[in-house]
């Protein structure tokens, strides 16, 4: 078994997704590198190289490859395919962009968003929002998977020390360009590593109402997340979107606070150690998987937290 | 200009699905069909690019058994000209539906290719971009926002920290996230005009395709099951049961 993972970065700093994948890897087990592709991006080789169990970094250091274009990136791991039994990423907006082309590049079946390991060629994956678990076995002979973050903890980030490979392969294609990024800066964890989340719903009413988590946020160390209807409203920015078709949270403490609870909802956030639900509808779904539930007017309770925390 | 909206028949969205009792697969008797949303988007945008006058023809076309010509239907009413079924008995994986279009595609050289970002079913999120690498040509997936100009494609992309912006040369294929558009509703006069609008159907063994699974599925499971929770009376009371019962906050 020899598996390649591909590094999620920024080209400064490795991001923790890129653990939880290495985690995974660890699971099917074998020898594993480490593909960081990018430009200026030799400080996110050497975190990559610390991670203890990781044989090789494969180092790309390209301007093809500095806004991670899919057609760029997916070439280039085509071409560094062989001899690979595994190819993984996690599933991000980023590796869900690359690795479909790379599966269909080497004609094989992609194994999306595992949450978990059963042998070398068998995987649990989430289908149906989550509602039911998949078990599915490939028959390729080399498997593309991408992997669910919060089914794996992360490996330890230090301690190793891989040998790092710059790499000469230069695979732009020539028909994507990069034209601007707006990344929204906060000083909050991020919201899919954060050990507590708290989001907001429909139930806000409108965008300056969010600043009430804030306070809240701050004393938890928290990240914010929002539902869908909270971002189609135009409340929040779509970064912040918790669920099926958005981020995936496993956090310590979940709360949600004015959120009704849709399927595409839970399927988001379920797999939380603790849930929080605070609604005025005591009907509302989201009770349904609350461990702590409370009927409530949020304006009310909100502040009352804050000062209770 | 012409574009081509690969669509998918799938479980209502608001349709709760439970796996088999012999776990055997998910139990889907007597559930509700529909187009899947995202695809619905994609037919949207495709219709509203026409609509401004930037495309000439919008062809829907599914990959699925005989009954996805309802889905089809849904689309000619949304405002597509005509609609291709390529019908295939056993259920395709992605990598497969993708050889399928790509066979379309080659038939119908379309300039745009619209799809939805992933069916709600599955949640695979592959179909676009294998068929993109397939062709060799750009994608801009999870799109919310897409402008065209002179044969260039701009596609601002949802992506984990905020938003990108590329610029894509055409041929191009997008993928839709749920801000690009809230799609419309059929009209009567529309739903019964699309009856009449032209549904061509090819069979993948037609095409010499080989759409055999590469994944067995071994079972199908519920996900594990959360311990009832309680109702508490006042934040107190949340504060309290927090600290000492869970754990989770100091």
């Amino acid at each position: 078994m020899s598996i390649l993972v591909i590094a999620e970065h920024d080209n400064n700093e490795l991001k923790i997704a890129t653990l939880n994948t290495v985690a995974a890897a660890k699971e099917i087990g074998g020898d594993i590198d480490i593909l960081v592709a990018g430009m200026d991006c030799e400080t996110v080789a050497d975190s990559a190289s610390q991670i203890p169990g990781v044989g090789n970094v494969l180092l790309a250091n390209k301007e093809t490859y500095k806004n991670s274009l899919a057609e760029n990136i997916g070439n280039l791991i085509v071409e560094l395919s062989e001899g690979y039994s595994h190819i993984m990423a996690p599933a991000t907006t980023n590796g869900k962009n690359f690795m479909p082309r790379v599966a269909a590049k080497l004609d094989i079946s992609q194994i999306s968003d595992i949450s978990a390991v059963i042998s070398n060629d068998t995987f649990e994956r989430p289908i149906y929002a989550g509602n039911c678990i998949a078990t599915v076995q490939s028959t390729d002979t080399i498997k593309a998977i991408t992997v669910r973050t919060t089914g794996f903890d992360a490996c330890e980030s230090s301690g190793g020390s891989a040998s790092i490979n710059s790499i000469d392969n230069d695979t732009n294609a020539g028909v994507s360009s990069f034209v601007k990024e707006e990344i929204a800066e906060s000083d909050r964890p991020e919201l899919t590593a954060a050990e507590v989340v708290i989001s907001g719903g429909r139930g806000m009413q409108n965008g300056d109402n969010f600043s009430l988590l804030n306070g809240i946020a701050d004393k938890l160390g928290a990240a914010i997340g929002a539902s869908r209807a909270a971002v189609d409203s135009g409340f929040v920015p779509n970064d912040m979107q918790v669920g099926q078709t958005g981020k995936i949270v496993a956090p310590d403490l979940y709360i949600a606070v004015g959120i009704s609870g849709a399927i595409q909802h839970l399927a988001g956030m379920k797999d939380s150690k603790v849930i929080v639900a605070i609604n005025k509808d005591e009907e509302a779904p989201i009770f349904s998987v609350a461990d702590y539930g409370l009927v409530a007017d949020l304006f009310e309770a909100l502040p009352e937290l804050e000062a209770k925390l | 200009m012409k574009i081509l909206v690969p669509v998918k028949r799938v479980v209502d969205y608001n349709v709760k699905v439970r796996a088999k009792s012999d776990e055997s697969g998910p139990d889907l008797s007597n559930a509700k069909m529909a187009i899947n949303p995202f695809c619905e988007i994609a037919i949207e945008e495709a219709v509203r690019i026409k609509e401004a006058g930037n495309a000439d023809e919008v062809i829907a076309v599914s990959v699925g058994d005989s009954s996805s010509q309802e889905q089809l239907r849904t689309c000619l009413a949304l405002g597509a000209d005509r609609a291709i079924l390529v019908e295939t008995e056993e259920s395709v994986e992605p990598l497969g539906v993708a050889k399928a279009l790509k066979e379309v595609v080659s038939k119908e050289s379309p300039d745009l290719i619209i799809l939805g970002k992933q069916a709600i079913d599955g949640d695979a999120n592959q179909t676009g971009q294998m068929l993109a690498a397939m062709l060799d040509l750009p994608q801009g997936t999870f799109a919310s926002e897409v402008e065209i100009q002179d044969g260039i494609v701009q596609v601002t992309r949802e992506i984990d920290g905020g938003l990108q912006t590329l610029s894509l040369t055409m041929p191009a294929i997008i993928t839709t996230d749920l801000r690009l558009n809230e799609p419309r509703y059929a009209s009567l006069p529309n739903i019964m005009k699309a009856k009449k609008k032209p549904l061509e159907t090819l069979s993948s063994s037609d095409l010499g395709l080989d759409l055999s699974p590469r994944q067995n599925t071994l079972k199908v499971a519920p996900p594990p099951e959360r311990a009832a929770g309680i109702m508490v009376e006042d934040i107190e009371q949340l504060v309290d049961k927090l600290k000492n019962e869970a754990k989770v906050i100091t």
